[in-house]
């Protein structure tokens, strides 16, 4: 499944970027990088974006870019 | 001796975004700072020195970034400026309280070979989360010193000045980073290498590591730095070679597997150097998120910080301007006095330009104590970490239309509602990280409801639309937005659609308490660059408009009759006071000219005078200057009384005179010709050629929009604003509210005043989109005022019915707009 697809509370694994480009480049640069843990913070208020917690700190993602992740729940 | 302390040492600060890099930088150099522009390009410069032991440094702020790569400006500007530039150092500052992320580019800058200092920052937070970092292990496996800090409270500064002398004067302090890429990498990273160390030219320049390194990341800059320098890409060639081979073999990108070998060292750092005390599982920022970002609450808080922007700096900032009008307005009278004096009703080129140029310039300074409010609260909002929250709330409505959710702050700046002001909006547009979004939110920040453009509405309104104020308020202040969205999606896919994009993965940091000296620190660099850049512009701008409206001026004739009936007025005042009259003696010749300047300043006076005690010391002043005018002016006899009668009413006359001189004269002017021109055209739009001037000549100050409609409709009575609705209701007896609707759209568009441009093109960068953010308004408010004005005519309308269906075709084709995909992104 994918990054884009887990719920608020949920914890995942990352398995695979999927994405090229200046998006997978800034995914990788910020830490998105296979067996990194993921958890899903929340939405926000109008569903789109969303917050995760990576490595220890926290960044917001668009679905669309959320989309290019490969996850495993955990 | 003297020689070696005037070599100064350049030191880069680099740094991830939000790692309190400027405080860093702000602690270092203090005062001594100067901000520019990288050439070319519209990312702020700031450098600064310092003397240390009696060295002299000087300090560059790098942009903040997370990466080194090619595909953000920022990111190319950063590595540009270390290749290129050479800094003796890099001080590279990192967050503790977030290792991992932050070593990540301390590993690029380490492999770009330039001795480095890591400045170890937030150590305070990193402790209040449990974090416990042992420094001396860092610096050893990071091959440079390390230097624990907490900015925010000055902490470490010595210690980071010593560490920049020590490894500034011996090199051998710092030994680049090898990070192990694998297996899978390193032969091939060993061959490029070697081939590229054979090139002298290239080697000599740039690290060969570090270049093949980028190379297998398929850095586009570095390729192109590569194919400059190096003879017919025989390195390219064998660099496709070996990636193709790579991809093939290991079914993945070498970029991915250097960012996780990158990640994978800086976990083992941080896993042997922090230990984790205490378990924090959630903290302050977590907890305050719970409320700002929450469903219903989240927006609920922004919208009442959006309230108190309004309210404390559009609100309070204008009263604020009732204290500080006054101070300019005697700068004013001030350069006028020293000026050639006002004529009876012709002012002396000499007056009339210098005054013109100056009121240009006091009508923008006016806005300076607003600034100084609304940058004080932005800069609050930003070291907050507030900004990030907002763009989170809203991202989803503004990329439909692709804008940004970091547009928001700029789009309200400009005034979402009513009253903003487009020139602080246009500034705010630098945080936006996207570059086609912020493009886009440039250009469309003027067309929201500055506070200049309300004037005219409320009079129109309360002329045409009386009985529907509410609505049609509700209507022009909203109307704006939902405009100005469908334009930044037009844009989007027209003008910007080769423009960078950048994806959305936004850093949500952790809520700071600002610094009062950081937060006036950013304040007063606005502020400063703003007025430094629109005075100097204003008065070329100035002296233009100036031209435009008094050339070529009055016929001879018509100038003569000027003459004729400003001789009329006086004889008329000499016969009402009569011969007899004590006062006729000291009143004629040279007489008259200096009671009139005797009258100005009394008048001037008493306005500015407050309570009884200044009154009277006017009085006594005014008493000794000349005891005869002053029983004049004081109207203490029988007779003085009758001069002072018959000299108000010359004044009346005077003036009325003056301004309907000045009204000719624009008339005649080039400006007022065009304004007639025009008019076979803009009567479809509803527009007779009075209107053109007007509009045409608001161009200068749209505040005046309102002012220069009064002197067009001017009659009889002089000076009574409030009539100005009977005048134009008498004078354009044609009228329905359609022509009003037209007026007030095309306002609505009217293209942004010219401080606003001067910010367009700083921000935008060239003059090319400086000209467009000028023009395309005019061609869409035209657009929008000829289909409301020959639409509504033609279908039979009523004013409110126009407005009504203009509202639901907006909202309509701004559905529609949202509703168009995006082209796929560029992979």
């Amino acid at each position: 499944m994918t990054l884009d697809e887990m719920k608020p509370g949920q914890e995942c694994r990352i398995l695979k970027v999927n994405i090229g480009g200046a998006t997978g480049q800034r995914l990788l640069d910020m830490g998105f990088i296979p067996g990194t843990k993921v958890r899903v913070i929340r939405n926000a208020p109008l569903v789109d974006p969303v917050e995760f917690n990576v490595r220890g700190y926290h960044v917001s993602l668009r679905h669309s870019e959320a989309k290019g992740v490969e996850v495993e729940l955990q | 001796m003297k020689k070696a302390s005037e070599e100064k040492t350049v030191v880069a600060v680099a740094g991830q975004p939000n790692s309190g890099k400027s405080t860093i930088f702000n602690l270092l150099t203090g005062a001594r700072q100067h901000v520019a522009n990288y050439p070319g390009v519209t990312v702020e410069k700031k450098t600064g020195s310092y003397r240390f032991k009696g060295e002299r440094f000087e300090l560059v702020d790098l942009p903040g970034t997370y990466s080194l790569t090619s595909y953000s400006l920022e990111e190319r500007i950063a590595r540009d400026f270390l290749l290129h530039e050479k800094p003796a150092l890099v001080v590279d500052i990192v967050d503790a309280s977030n290792l991992e992320r932050n070593l990540y580019l301390t590993f690029q800058l380490s492999e770009m070979g330039i001795p480095l200092v890591i400045d170890l920052n937030m150590m305070d937070i990193a402790e209040r989360r449990g974090l416990e970092i042992d420094v001396e292990e860092l610096s050893r496996r990071l091959g440079a010193k390390v230097v624990p800090t907490v900015g925010n409270r000055g902490k470490g500064k010595k210690e980071l000045y010593e560490a920049i002398r020590e490894t500034s004067k011996d090199k051998t302090r710092f030994t680049p980073i090898h990070i192990d890429y694998g297996k899978s990498i390193e032969p091939i990273l060993n061959e490029l290498e070697q081939k590229l160390s054979e090139d002298k030219n290239l080697s000599s320049h740039y690290q060969p590591r570090w270049l093949a390194i980028k190379l297998m990341e398929n850095d586009s800059e570095v390729r192109k730095l590569i194919d400059k320098h190096s003879e017919k890409g025989n390195i390219l060639s064998l660099l496709k070679s070996k990636r193709d081979w790579f991809i093939s073999q290991y079914g993945d990108a070498p970029e991915k597997v250097i960012a996780e070998r990158r990640y994978l060292t800086a976990s083992g750092i941080a896993e042997a150097t922090v230990k984790r005390k205490k378990e924090v599982l959630w903290t302050l920022s977590d907890r305050i998120d719970q409320i700002v970002c929450h469903r219903f609450s989240g927006p609920v808080i922004l919208a009442v910080i959006i309230y108190l922007l309004y309210k404390l700096s559009i609100g309070y900032g204008w009263k604020l301007t009732n204290y500080t009008w006054p101070l300019l307005a005697s700068f004013r009278d001030l350069i006028a006095s020293v000026l050639p004096a006002e004529g009876f009703i012709h002012d002396p080129f000499l007056r009339a330009m210098p005054l013109w140029v100056i009121n240009g310039i006091i009508a923008v300074l006016n806005y300076v104590p607003i600034f100084l409010i609304l940058f004080t609260l932005i800069a609050i909002l930003e070291d907050t970490g507030y900004m990030a929250r907002m763009a989170f709330i809203l991202d989803r409505i503004f990329r439909y239309f692709g804008l940004h959710g970091q547009s928001t702050l700029p789009l309200i700046l400009g005034g979402v509602y009513v009253g903003g002001c487009a020139i602080p909006g246009v500034m705010a547009c630098r945080g936006i990280k996207c570059e086609r979004s912020r493009m886009a939110t440039i250009m469309t920040v003027p067309l929201m409801n500055c506070m200049a453009k309300v004037p005219l509405y409320v009079l129109l309104i309360s002329i045409f639309f009386a009985e529907h104020k509410g609505f049609a308020m509700f209507f022009i202040a909203t109307i704006t937005i939902i405009i100005a969205l469908s334009v930044a999606k037009i844009l989007n896919l027209t003008v910007l659609r080769k423009r960078e994009m950048a994806p959305f993965v936004m850093e949500m940091p952790a809520y700071h308490l600002p610094t009062v000296q950081g937060v006036l620190r950013r304040c007063l660099e606005r502020t400063w660059l703003f007025v430094r850049k629109v005075i100097t512009i204003i008065i070329a701008v100035a002296i233009i408009v100036y031209f435009l409206i008094s050339f070529p001026g009055l016929s001879k004739e018509r100038d003569a009759y000027y003459g004729n009936q400003a001789s009329e007025i006086r004889q008329i005042f000499f016969k009402e006071i009569g011969d007899e009259n004590p006062y006729a003696g000291t009143l004629s010749g040279a007489g008259f000219e200096e009671f009139s300047i005797y009258w100005d300043d009394y008048k001037k006076a008493g306005i500015a005078a407050k309570g009884d005690e200044e009154k009277e010391a006017i009085d006594k002043k005014f008493r000794e200057r000349n005891p005869e005018f002053f029983k004049i002016v004081k109207s203490e006899d029988k007779e003085a009384a009758k001069v002072n009668r018959a000299y108000k009413k010359l004044e009346r006359k005077r003036k009325q005179l003056r301004m309907e001189k000045r009204e000719e004269t624009i008339q005649g002017s080039l400006l007022g010709r065009t304004g007639y021109f025009m008019e076979p055209f803009t009567r479809f739009a509803g527009f007779n050629w009075r209107v053109n001037i007007a509009l045409l000549s608001s161009f200068a100050a749209k505040e005046s929009s309102v002012a220069t409609l009064g002197s067009i409709y001017q009659t009889e009575e002089i000076g009574e604003e409030k009539m100005l609705e009977e005048r134009i209701k008498e004078k354009e007896k044609g009228w329905n509210p359609l022509h009003a609707l037209a007026i007030m759209l095309f306002m609505a568009m009217y293209p942004p005043c010219i401080p606003t441009l001067i910010m367009v093109r700083l921000e935008a960068g060239s003059t090319k989109w400086m000209l467009f953010a000028g023009i395309y308004p005019i061609v869409l408010g035209l657009m929008f005022a000829i289909l409301v004005f020959t639409g509504g005519n033609l279908l039979g309308l009523s004013g409110l019915q126009a407005m009504i269906a203009f509202y639901i075709l907006a909202i309509a084709v701004t559905t529609v707009m949202g509703l168009i995909k995006r082209k796929p992104k560029m992979e």
